[in-house]
This record gives structure tokens, C-alpha cells and sequence, in this order.
């Protein structure tokens, strides 16, 4: 079952299947950031209001807003407990 | 052509993932010697510096940290051009060895372009602490490139680096390109475009021709301008990159951006596997930390107590705390740095008899200096403070907990320390707060932040607003200033939404970034980078406030009105108190002294004579002591023959006073700056203002606080011959409060106004600065000084018709 990561809750982990098309320079800024195909990740918590999210990639925690993880499609891989 | 014997130059650019402790590395590489200052055209800082290793010297010139060489951000094209046109010798690499995979993906690209290159693995402690064990050898071979451990904050691995830089530099080690593989079907479209490109010998010369084929198959705009202005037949090329690229794009389901980033971080991912060995994974500090600061209950609180601890530690720093040893005593950094122009250098002018050139110096040019100088302390502890966030780490976590809030009015998380230290908590100073705004890299968000953090109540609207509640709302003080508090954050906040949607349009910049790991922030590098800024602060802003507060003294000076009528009526005053005196003892003490004299011995008698004063005046005239004492009312006369004498000259010296007050009202209401009132009355009567607001309010543009001693010249209060009188405010309310005119809904509408009208000279030159368009400055005080018209005259207007406060 395929969704974006702004659909993941937190503890989630997840496969990236892809970058919706669109997004021009935030995409860009995706790729570079490591968000590419194939790579996994695991949210790891949300900022007080519920966004922006944190999530772990690649060894790192990136911060995103909701509205440009939409742009990320991910397959889930199950929840962290 | 060098001199004999001096040693080969080259130079080094340092590159780097933000937060991979690039800094550190170049200052521990150049030590002292390093000069600061922006890329030409751009606010991106620039440094510099040499060192001198084995047979050569280096020139080391600090990129700024980028992810990635894209033309995404500002900061990306400054490195790629740094590297692409200026062709440096060697370029370092700073890796944060902690997070090899995503720091390598800009080695790459590095090394792709085929300069020279040395990676420095920096933090490599850090790695070693959370179980990563970096084969170094092996990542040399994978790269093809030296690799150095280091750990710079601790300085280690400098010589080691230094030999590697030379070694490279002098073409010691054999450089190969990096292959990275892309895969069959962007490989054929690679050499396809490099065939075009190595076709035109202009365009082959100027940029690596693989590089400038994957750059144009990313679809990358910079490059594509390259091709236009360097190519020979730019169509042909460009038209083929555009072809292959959607072909591409149509067969594999994913851009060639795309594919190219994905074959870039693959290949960063066999390196690691190959290269690192994980022991352990644990917990780390940071995601303990994490857990706290980011918490849904505790990440408000705790962002808000961290914001105003780092303003009350900037303003204590600078003015509250007296640590400065003091001629024997101690002071402020504040104290010290205004002692300069409000004590030692008045010295110097005192001497001048008055006229346009002592006051040109007076309120001129040490205004001015004034106006740069009285704020280096404050800029540079506002600078250390901010660099201790930054540096830690915890910047980035401020951007994350407040960043929903603050995107609703087209601002961002980090907008916050900017808003703070203008004056969002009471008696910041807008002109730190300007450059605060250097947190903040995206170009949008942060010129929003310029131009409405000066709405912020700032210190010096402080006095302003005191004399005003003072008079007119005495009993509602606290919340008056709560209500200007208030208002000021709805203003701001208001207005950067606005901006977002008229002048600054464009899409919010996405945010998507790092939260780096927490460091403890090293306090000589703190030190060095806040002394460098603030350096660069007077030197840039220096002149240019120099310049507008002479230009604001002109306004108020010139033209000057006949001195004639004034001089005739203190010589007439003179020679009837002269008359009057005939025949008593005093008359020769007053021919000796003169008037001028002896009137200043009263309004010195006034303040109270000095010890050594009185000694000095009882034995070189011993008759004007009883006069003067008794005349400033200091005394009771013991004998009655004074009485009399002192009540004349007390006259005259009240003469005089008034004279000079009257003098001063009029010269300022005949000077450019009261005709300018003047012609303004009808705009400024519909926010219930006359010329006397519009003056002062001209006169607050060099220093908001100067709003209340242009205020009280045009009533002809203050003491004319200092330049502060404690009671001036005190009078001033009294005054205001008297006159017909003067309601309370007028002095709500003057409140509103100083708070919004265009920020003073220093902040404008700031915003001019740091947003690196005079346009921007000219935009701030023109856009401020509308709006607060319109808002004072709306609330005159409504108010008066409802017939509230009148």
C-alpha cells in the first residue's frame, strides 16, 4: 500500500517509492536532502502543532513540513514501538 | 611575479554540509590570519585567510555550507562558481564523519568536477563515541581522493591536513577523477551531450564537460545560462539536453534529476557499506535531548525560556551588567563606548565658541558617531549570543517547534530571535535584530523578517512612550504598555503577511532541514566570529549613518535666522540690569565678569557649585559668590544689601534663558526640517498631529528617542545650554497636558505612530546592508512611515468621531 509520508504517524517506518511530480525546487531540494527512491526512513516525532515532522534518514533528522512530505510517496514497513 | 625566495601561493576553498564544523576547521587552519567580507554583489559572508605549510603558502577561502551544488539557494551558487570560474588549486571537503552517507553526496559532486580535491573527516570523535569505525584508507581508495581525521574543535589533524593540502597542491598525488556510475541509459545521454559539448572549444575550455552534461541533464538553470552566453551553437546543445531529458524522464517513470541523485546517494551508500563498520547503535545525547525540547507540552515553553534568556544575556552583556574596569571603577561595555562620545569627545569641542561648526560637531558628526558606536556592544554580544545558539545546534530546533505558527503570517521559526531582539520583549534594539536575521538563510523569509521586526517596541521608543502614558494615561499604565506590546507584535506579524502577498510574493520557501546534532559551542570561535561581524557591521554601516545624521542636523540647523533681534534683547537686558546695579558693590564684580560670565555662574550655582568651583570663584572674585548663590536661591542672603543685586541678575539670567529657548523654537520652526512640518500640517492635522509632532518626529529618524528633546524645543522647554534635563520629561507631560489640543486620543495616535513610522537611521542602514539593496532600506522607511499614517489617521478620525479620549 503506497502513501506520503504527511500520512505517517508517528513511529512509523517507511520505504521512499518516489517524489510526486511537481515541486520544482522543493523536489530538488529532496533529492539532495537524500530523499531518493528506495532509501528508508522512520518519523520520529512531530513539532508541537503536529508539523513540521521530524524524520530520521540516511542517519539523520530531517525537519519537513507536512505539505512538502505530500510530495513523498512511501510504502510502509511497520511501526517502531 | 613573486619575489625571490617567497614562497608559491595557492589557494585552497573550503566546502562543506552545514553543521560539519566547516568553521572550525578554518579557523584552526588560519588561526588569526583571516580577513572577512561578502561575495561581490551578494550578503553571503566571505573569508579568507593564509597559512604557511612546507614550501608553500595557502590562501584558504571559506565556501558557504551547502548540501549540494545546485543553483537551489544563493549559498549553492557561490560555491559552484567559487569553484567552477576561480578554478582553486585544491578544494577541502569537510565531512561530518558522523553522517558520512549524506556528506558524501557533496564530495561527490566535488570531485566530479575534477579539481583537485582532499577530504578532511572532521568530528571524527563524535563517530568513534557512537560506534562508527571508518576504514580511512579504504574511503581514500573509494574516493580517490587523501582523507585526513580530524577534530577541529579539539585541533586535531591540523598538520596532517596542511601536509595533504601540499602534497595535493603540488601534484604529489596522482588525481583521478570520480567515475560515478549512473547506469547504462544516463551514461549513453552523458557521453551523447559530452560529445556536444566537447565539440565547442570555447565552452570545453571553460567548464569539465562531464559535469557540465549531468548539470544539463538535472535541468540545471545556471548551467544552461553558461551554455548560452559561452557556447558557440548554444541551441544545438541545449535543444539536445532538452530532448534526451524528457525522453528519459518518459521512459524510466523518473526525471534524470532524479535518476542522478538516486545513482549519486547509491554510490555514497556502497562506500559507506564498504568503508564503516557500526559497532553499536544507541540512544544518542541529541535524541535524548530531542525528546525534551521538541515534546508537544514542553517545546513552547522551552523555546520561549531559551529566547528570552539569550535576550536578557545579550542586553545584560552589553548594557546592564558593570564589568568594565573604570577609571577605578566600573562600568557598562555600553558605558564605555558612549563615554567616548558623550564625554571625551565633547571635550574636544568644548573649547569652540559656538556657531555652525561646533554644533555641526555636537549634533552632526558626534551624533553620528554616536549612532554607530553606541551599538557595537550591544551587535556584538547580540552576535555571541546567537552564534551559542546557532553553534549548539539549537537554532534549527527553534525553526521546527514554531515554524507552524509563524508560517501562517508568511514568516518562519527562526523569524522569532529576530523579532525578539528588535524589541519583542521591551528594549531590544532593532538594529541587532536586523542582523539576526542572518540565521535565517532563505531570502524571502528573512527580508519579511527585516521589514517588520522594526515594528518591535524597541528601547529607545521607551522614554517616548513613558512621557506619553505619563501624561495622558497615567492611570492606566501597565496596560498601556501591555496594549503597545501587543499591538506592535499584531502589527508586525500583520504586516509580514501582507508583504507575503504584495511585494514579497513567491511561494513560502519549503522547509525541509537538517536538525543537526547538539554541540558545545567553542567559546574562541564564538568570540572570533562575533568580533568579525560586528567589525564589519561598523565598518560597512559606519559612514553611511555618519552621513544621514549630518544630513538630519542640516535639516534642523539651516537655515539659520538673523541672531539680531535675539542679541539686541539680552544687550538691552544687560543694560538694565547694568543700570540697576549702579551704585551697589556688585556693579564692578559684574563689569569684571561680564553678563555671559556671571550668568553662567548662576546656573552652575543652580546645579550646586563643585567643591573646587567654589574654592576657585571665592578666591579670584569673592563678591559674586554671595550674588550668584543667592541668585540661584541656593543661599539665603545673610545681608540685605545682596538681595536686591541678586534678584536683578536672577532676572537677567531668566532673561536669557528665554531668550535662548525662544531662539530655539524659532530657529527650529524656521529651519528646513520645522517647513517641512509646515508644509505636511494638512496630512499630519487628519492623525490630529501639528508641525511640532512632524518635527520631532523628523528628529526621531536619527534616534527614536530624540522624538521627545526635538518635542519639548518646539515648546521651548528644556534646558537649552545641557543636553539633558532630568525634569524635561516631567515638564514636557505637564506641558503637553496643558495645551489645548492635546487630548488623550492625540497621544494615543503620536504612540501608534512612533511605534510604526520608518525605523531610525541605524536600523534603515542595517536593512540596507543585510538585505543588500538600498532599494529594500528606502522601501522599509517609506512603506513604515505610510503605514503609520494611515493607522493614526484611521484611529484620529474614527476616535474623534465616536468621541472617544477627546
Amino acid at each position: 500500500m503506497t502513501s506520503t509520508l504527511a500520512d505517517l504517524d508517528q513511529g512509523c517506518r517507511a520505504r521512499i517509492c518516489g517524489t510526486r511530480p511537481g515541486g520544482g525546487a522543493v523536489r530538488r531540494r529532496l533529492l539532495d536532502m537524500g530523499v531518493t527512491r528506495g532509501a528508508e526512513l522512520l518519523v520520529e516525532r512531530a513539532a508541537p502543532l503536529g508539523d513540521p515532522i521530524e524524520v530520521l534518514l540516511k542517519g539523520y533528522h530531517l525537519a519537513i513540513r507536512r505539505d512538502e512530505a505530500a510530495f513523498i510517496e512511501v510504502e510502509r514497513l511497520g511501526d517502531e514501538a | 611575479m613573486p619575489e625571490p625566495g617567497a614562497k608559491r601561493t595557492v589557494t585552497v576553498a573550503v566546502a562543506g554540509n552545514p553543521n560539519a564544523g566547516k568553521t572550525s576547521l578554518f579557523n584552526l587552519l588560519t588561526g588569526s590570519n583571516q580577513t572577512v567580507g561578502n561575495y561581490p554583489g551578494v550578503t553571503v559572508e566571505k573569508k579568507e585567510g593564509t597559512v604557511e605549510h612546507g614550501d608553500l603558502r595557502l590562501c584558504i577561502v571559506d565556501l558557504p555550507g551547502t548540501y549540494s551544488l545546485t543553483a537551489y539557494s544563493l549559498d549553492e551558487v557561490v560555491a559552484r562558481e567559487a569553484i567552477v570560474d576561480e578554478r582553486p588549486d585544491v578544494v577541502l571537503d569537510v565531512v561530518d564523519a558522523a553522517n558520512l552517507e549524506r556528506n558524501l553526496y557533496l564530495a561527490m559532486q566535488l570531485a566530479e568536477m575534477g579539481r583537485p580535491l582532499v577530504l578532511a573527516l572532521n568530528m571524527h570523535d563524535i563517530a568513534l563515541q557512537r560506534g562508527l569505525r571508518i576504514d580511512l584508507d579504504r574511503l581514500s581508495q573509494s574516493m580517490g581522493v587523501p582523507v585526513v581525521a580530524t577534530v577541529a574543535h579539539r585541533g586535531q589533524g591540523r598538520r596532517e591536513l596542511l601536509d595533504a593540502l601540499v602534497r595535493v597542491a603540488q601534484g604529489a598525488v596522482p588525481s583521478q577523477p570520480l567515475a560515478v556510475s549512473y547506469g547504462p541509459r544516463l551514461e549513453d545521454a552523458i557521453a551523447e551531450l559530452v560529445a556536444l559539448v566537447g565539440a565547442d572549444g570555447a565552452l570545453a575550455s571553460a567548464l569539465p564537460p562531464r559535469w557540465l552534461a549531468i548539470k544539463l541533464l538535472e535541468e540545471d538553470a545556471q548551467a544552461a545560462e553558461r551554455v548560452r552566453t559561452t557556447a558557440a551553437q548554444p541551441d544545438t546543445i541545449l535543444d539536445a539536453a532538452r530532448r534526451i531529458t524528457s525522453h528519459i524522464a518518459a521512459q524510466e517513470g523518473q526525471d534524470p534529476a532524479g535518476l542522478v541523485a538516486e545513482h549519486r546517494y547509491g554510490h555514497a551508500a556502497g562506500i559507506v557499506r564498504a568503508c564503516v563498520r557500526v559497532l553499536d547503535r544507541g540512544t544518542t545525547l541529541t535524541d535524548a535531548i530531542d525528546t525534551i525540547v521538541c515534546n508537544r507540552l514542553l517545546g513552547f515553553p522551552i523555546v520561549a525560556l531559551v529566547v528570552f534568556l539569550a535576550f536578557k544575556l545579550t542586553f545584560l552583556l552589553a548594557d546592564g551588567w558593570a564589568y568594565v574596569p573604570w577609571f577605578g571603577g566600573w562600568t557598562t561595555p555600553t558605558g564605555a563606548f558612549t563615554w567616548v562620545f558623550d564625554e571625551l569627545l565633547p571635550r574636544w569641542t568644548a573649547p569652540l565658541a559656538a556657531g555652525p561648526l561646533k554644533s555641526l560637531l555636537d549634533h552632526g558628526i558626534l551624533a553620528g558617531v554616536g549612532g554607530v558606536l553606541g551599538f557595537v556592544p550591544l551587535v556584538f554580544f547580540m552576535f555571541l549570543v546567537l552564534a551559542a545558539i546557532e553553534d549548539s545546534g539549537y537554532v534549527a530546533r527553534i525553526a521546527f517547534v514554531l515554524d507552524r505558527v509563524l508560517r501562517a503570517f508568511g514568516l518562519q521559526g527562526k523569524s522569532i530571535l529576530a523579532m525578539i531582539v528588535s524589541g519583542g520583549i521591551a528594549g531590544g534594539c532593532a538594529v541587532p535584530g536586523i542582523l539576526a536575521t542572518r540565521t535565517l538563510r532563505e531570502e524571502r523569509d528573512r527580508l519579511t523578517t527585516m521589514l517588520v521586526a522594526p515594528f518591535m517596541n524597541c528601547g529607545a521608543k521607551m522614554p517616548v512612550f513613558g512621557m506619553l502614558i505619563a501624561a495622558f494615561f497615567a492611570e492606566w499604565k501597565g496596560e498601556m504598555m501591555w496594549l503597545l506590546a501587543a499591538l506592535s507584535w499584531c502589527f508586525a506579524l500583520g504586516a509580514a503577511l501582507c508583504l507575503r502577498h504584495t511585494v514579497i510574493r513567491g511561494e513560502q520557501t519549503p522547509f525541509v532541514m537538517e536538525l543537526p546534532p547538539y554541540h558545545v559551542p567553542v567559546l574562541r570561535n564564538l568570540l572570533r566570529s562575533a568580533g568579525e561581524r560586528s567589525l564589519m557591521y561598523v565598518r560597512k554601516a559606519g559612514t553611511v549613518i555618519l552621513g544621514v545624521s549630518i544630513l538630519l542636523w542640516a535639516l534642523t540647523y539651516l537655515p539659520r535666522l538673523d541672531p539680531e533681534p535675539f542679541e539686541r534683547r539680552l544687550r538691552e537686558s544687560a543694560e538694565a540690569t547694568r543700570a540697576a546695579l549702579a551704585g551697589s558693590p556688585y556693579a564692578a564684580a559684574w563689569d569684571r565678569a561680564g553678563p555671559a560670565v556671571l550668568a553662567q555662574w548662576v546656573r552652575r550655582a543652580r546645579q550646586g557649585l563643585s567643591v573646587p568651583d567654589r574654592a576657585r570663584l571665592a578666591d579670584q572674585q569673592p563678591e559674586l559668590l554671595p550674588l550668584t548663590e543667592v541668585a540661584a536661591g541656593v543661599r539665603q542672603p545673610a545681608t540685605m544689601p545682596v538681595r536686591d543685586p541678586a534678584r536683578f541678575v536672577l532676572s537677567f539670567v531668566e532673561t536669557v534663558d528665554q531668550v535662548a529657548l525662544e531662539r530655539q523654537r524659532l530657529q527650529l520652526e524656521n529651519s528646513l526640517a520645522g517647513r517641512l512640518g509646515r508644509a505636511l500640517e494638512p496630512l499630519a492635522s487628519l492623525a490630529g498631529f501639528d508641525w511640532r509632532d512632524s518635527v520631532a518626529l523628523l528628529g526621531g529618524l536619527a534616534a527614536k528617542e530624540v522624538v521627545l528633546s526635538t518635542l519639548a524645543m518646539t515648546y521651548s522647554l528644556g534646558d537649552p545650554h545641557g543636553p539633558q534635563d532630568d525634569d524635561r520629561d516631567f515638564v514636557l507631560a505637564e506641558t503637553l497636558r496643558a495645551t489645548p489640543g492635546w487630548t488623550p486620543l492625540r497621544a494615543f495616535c503620536l504612540l501608534l505612530f512612533v511605534m510604526l513610522y520608518a525605523p531610525c537611521v541605524a536600523t534603515v542602514v542595517a536593512i540596507g546592508r543585510e538585505s543588500g539593496s538600498w532599494r529594500w532600506a528606502a522601501f522599509s522607511a517609506v512603506y513604515s512611515t505610510a503605514l503609520a499614517w494611515v493607522v493614526a489617521a484611521t484611529v484620529f478620525q474614527v476616535g474623534s468621531a465616536l468621541g472617544i479620549g477627546v
